[in-house]
């Protein structure tokens, strides 16, 4: 496998609430023999401000990214969401070369385990059941699967990753691509529909059998866990570079 | 709380009712993925009629002035209205002209955009709705909720007892196909009594000067053979260049709609009819002014099929008439803020932009795009609140510091941990309507890092 100097990029709810994700992904990375640096000074990508309007706002946020994550060969994050931000809205900085070569290598986790590093088989244990939720940014946006949608041939990296796993039970879903209701402010300004489409979420994948939601992205995660210890649910969370590192390779 | 997030909560007070909603919308746009998913080249039948679109968007001087050119040829009077006042002055002109006194309407959004059926009210005229959904909303004096399917937000029961009322069913009576043989009684009075029959537009064809009007009712034909003054009324946008052109819309309109191969009835007017007469009023109401808009300039592709409303996980959880518009959903949300009327400042943030909406569009319109556009140059007209501006300008100030960061993160990781309960969910905290915050952990990663990492040779 080839080696590469990575530039990991832990979002700000990760780094504050769920350390441990970033310790997976960090682990991981480094078990499958790559060089990762978690550049100190790092903050966030600039998206809560840029999805409730306020991307001039975020400007400097962007900046401060871009000068921080420069002089790697892939950044590297566990979060769609991030990673879609970062390519997609980046567009509105001055494309320098800088600018351009951070957009051009910033990966979500599982597309550059798939797609960068083309492994799938990570040797892992995971004897659950266990319901993929397919956050938006990442499956719409970064293309890491077929959306419901779209009349293409279906394809999924997420599950790519997760069936080799050895006693995996991935449960199938009534509603397989529906969106979790976080979505940045929009859980904040819209809390009631937010809050009701979260349940909805959480519903599907109860009545289907999931011991364990999984995803791409911590955010939907934290969204849905906060529903979850509310109503006092039993079933678990749980972000898939924390499923991805159970192994022993 | 937004206007709309407030409606949204009333609707979702009533939670089996919102339950019954989602999912009645959630089987139309399962019929319309088994549908499209039977068309090998569904994708490319959508870039297809994107690209029509497009073109006729960027040429629209030229395919307007083809299109009347054709239509007068036909025998048809085309009359040009510059906004909704003098749409809906035209429209009392013909009426009283013709001396008219029965007016039905088949289903036509833009007559709802332009307040038609208010302002003849005013003037003493009254139109009867004459597609059955829309007939039963009259009835109860409420607005469409939905684009193709306006009386979505009502159960049988309540349908029964307007028809009781309005049509003297029996008491309690719902049974559908009773209190539609009623309806069907009632509209056929009024169908061999009119006068004058408007209709909507769903495809103005360039080359031919024909309109296309498609229902499911066949309410549109009913009128027009019905009554001796035909008037069909569409918005600029309507044109296709050719005839030709019409398989690609025609077969993506119902698939996306309903879920059904084609509407029941897809009826092309080209000719008066003998002794009659033939209007075509095109509208412009504020379209023209996007044309030249590169971000917005798409969301004039629209064929108002309604996919983008039943996919959409906010709109089958908020109703349609949380949104204000006339247009509800993720397509009313990016064309009501065009009309800059501050009162839909808040529907371009009434979605989670999950993009569900625009890879259904048959159009392929980036609905969702459009949505973040609208919320960047809103903030930046100032037209969203004050706090939250400032929270923003507060927010960008941390981010783009690490200390500034650091500061704050354990700042909210402290007050996480040693904050009373009752403090962090006083109820000014939304995110703790429903939910919990999550647990604070001992250390952040940053310090996880700095302790296990920051000393090892790299
Ligand atoms: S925006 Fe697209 S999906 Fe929505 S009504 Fe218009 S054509 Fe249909």
């Amino acid at each position: 496998m080839k080696k590469y100097r990575i530039g990991l990029f832990i979002p700000c709810y990760i780094d504050l609430f769920y350390p441990q994700v970033g310790i997976a992904t960090l682990e991981l990375l480094e078990k499958l023999g790559q060089e990762v640096i978690y550049p100190p000074k790092q903050t966030c990508c600039g998206q809560p401000l840029a999805n409730s309007g306020s991307e001039q706002e975020a400007i400097a946020t962007y900046q401060h990214f871009v000068n921080n994550f420069q002089g790697f060969d892939y950044i590297v994050t566990p979060s769609g969401s991030c990673a879609y931000h970062v390519r997609r809205h980046y567009d509105i900085l001055e494309q320098t070369d800088a600018v351009r070569k951070v957009r051009e290598t910033t990966y979500e986790l599982c597309e550059f385990l798939t797609d960068i590093l083309d492994v799938d088989d990570l040797k892992i244990r995971f004897p659950h059941k266990v319901g993929i939720h397919q956050s938006c940014h990442g499956l719409r946006g970064l293309k890491l699967g077929a959306p419901s949608e779209l009349m293409i041939p279906s394809f999924s990296k997420v599950r790519r990753l997760l069936e080799k796993a050895e006693g995996i039970e991935l449960i199938e879903l009534d509603r397989k691509d529906e969106c979790c209701g976080f979505g940045g402010t929009f859980a904040i300004f819209e809390p009631d529909v937010s809050v009701k489409m979260g349940k909805d979420r959480i519903s599907d994948h109860e009545r289907n059998g999931a011991e364990f939601i999984t995803a791409t992205d911590t955010s939907c995660l934290m969204h849905m866990e906060g529903i979850i210890r509310r109503q006092k649910k039993t079933i678990q969370v749980k972000h898939i570079a924390e499923i991805l590192n159970t192994n022993s390779l | 709380m937004t206007p709309h997030a407030k409606k949204a909560k009333q609707f979702l007070a009533d939670e089996a009712r919102t339950d019954w909603h989602n999912q009645t919308l959630w089987i139309v746009r399962k019929k319309r993925d088994a549908l499209a998913a039977a068309v090998p080249e569904w994708e490319t039948l959508r870039e297809k009629a994107s690209i029509i679109k497009e073109n006729v968007l960027a040429n629209l001087d030229v395919y307007l002035e083809q299109f009347e050119a054709a239509a007068l040829k036909n025998g048809v009077t085309v009359l040009w209205a510059n906004d909704a006042a003098a749409f809906n002055q035209i429209i009392l002109d013909i009426i009283q002209k013709h001396e008219a006194k029965n007016i039905v309407k088949s289903k036509s959004m833009l007559t709802e955009e332009c307040g038609l059926n208010h302002f003849l009210h005013h003037k003493g005229i009254d139109v009867v709705d004459t597609d059955l959904g829309e007939r039963i909303i009259q009835f109860r004096g409420e607005a469409p909720s939905h684009i193709v399917l306006p009386a979505i937000h009502l159960k049988k029961e309540e349908i029964g007892e307007t028809f009781h009322e309005k049509l003297g069913t029996d008491k309690g009576a719902s049974d559908p196909t009773y209190l539609t043989r009623a309806a069907r009684k009632h509209l056929r009075e009024k169908f061999l009594a009119a006068d004058v029959a408007l209709t909507g537009v769903n495809f103005a064809v360039a080359e031919t000067g024909t309109v296309v009007v498609c229902t499911n009712e066949g309410n549109a034909d009913m009128g027009v053979h019905a009554a001796p003054v035909q008037v069909h009324c569409m918005g600029i946008e309507k044109i296709v260049p050719r005839q030709e052109d019409l398989g690609v819309f025609t077969r993506l309109l119902a698939r996306s709609a309903t879920g059904q191969p084609v509407t029941t009835y897809t009826s092309h007017y080209g000719t008066p009819k003998p002794g009659g007469a033939m209007y075509i009023v095109i509208v412009d109401n504020g379209r023209s002014k996007h044309l030249g808009n590169p971000k917005y300039v798409n969301s004039l592709k629209c064929l108002r099929c309604g996919a983008c409303m039943n996919t959409c996980p906010v709109f089958r959880r908020s109703g349609g008439h949380s949104y204000g518009y006339v247009i509800p959903g993720p397509i009313g949300s990016i064309l009501a803020p065009q009309r800059t009327d501050a009162r839909y400042t808040d529907l371009p943030f009434a979605s989670s932009l999950c993009g569900s909406c625009s890879n259904v569009c048959p159009a392929k319109i980036n609905i969702h795009e459009q949505l973040y556009y609208w919320r960047q140059d809103l903030s930046e007209k100032k037209q969203t609140s004050f706090i939250k501006r400032f929270s923003m300008k507060m927010t960008g100030f941390v981010l783009s510091s690490n200390s500034r960061y650091n500061f704050a993160g354990n700042m909210a990781r402290k007050a996480l941990k040693y904050l009373p309960h009752k403090l962090i969910y006083l109820p000014i905290n939304a995110w703790g309507r429903g939910r919990e915050l999550p647990a604070p952990p001992k250390q952040s990663f940053k310090q996880w890092y700095k302790n296990n990492r920051k000393n090892k040779p790299q």
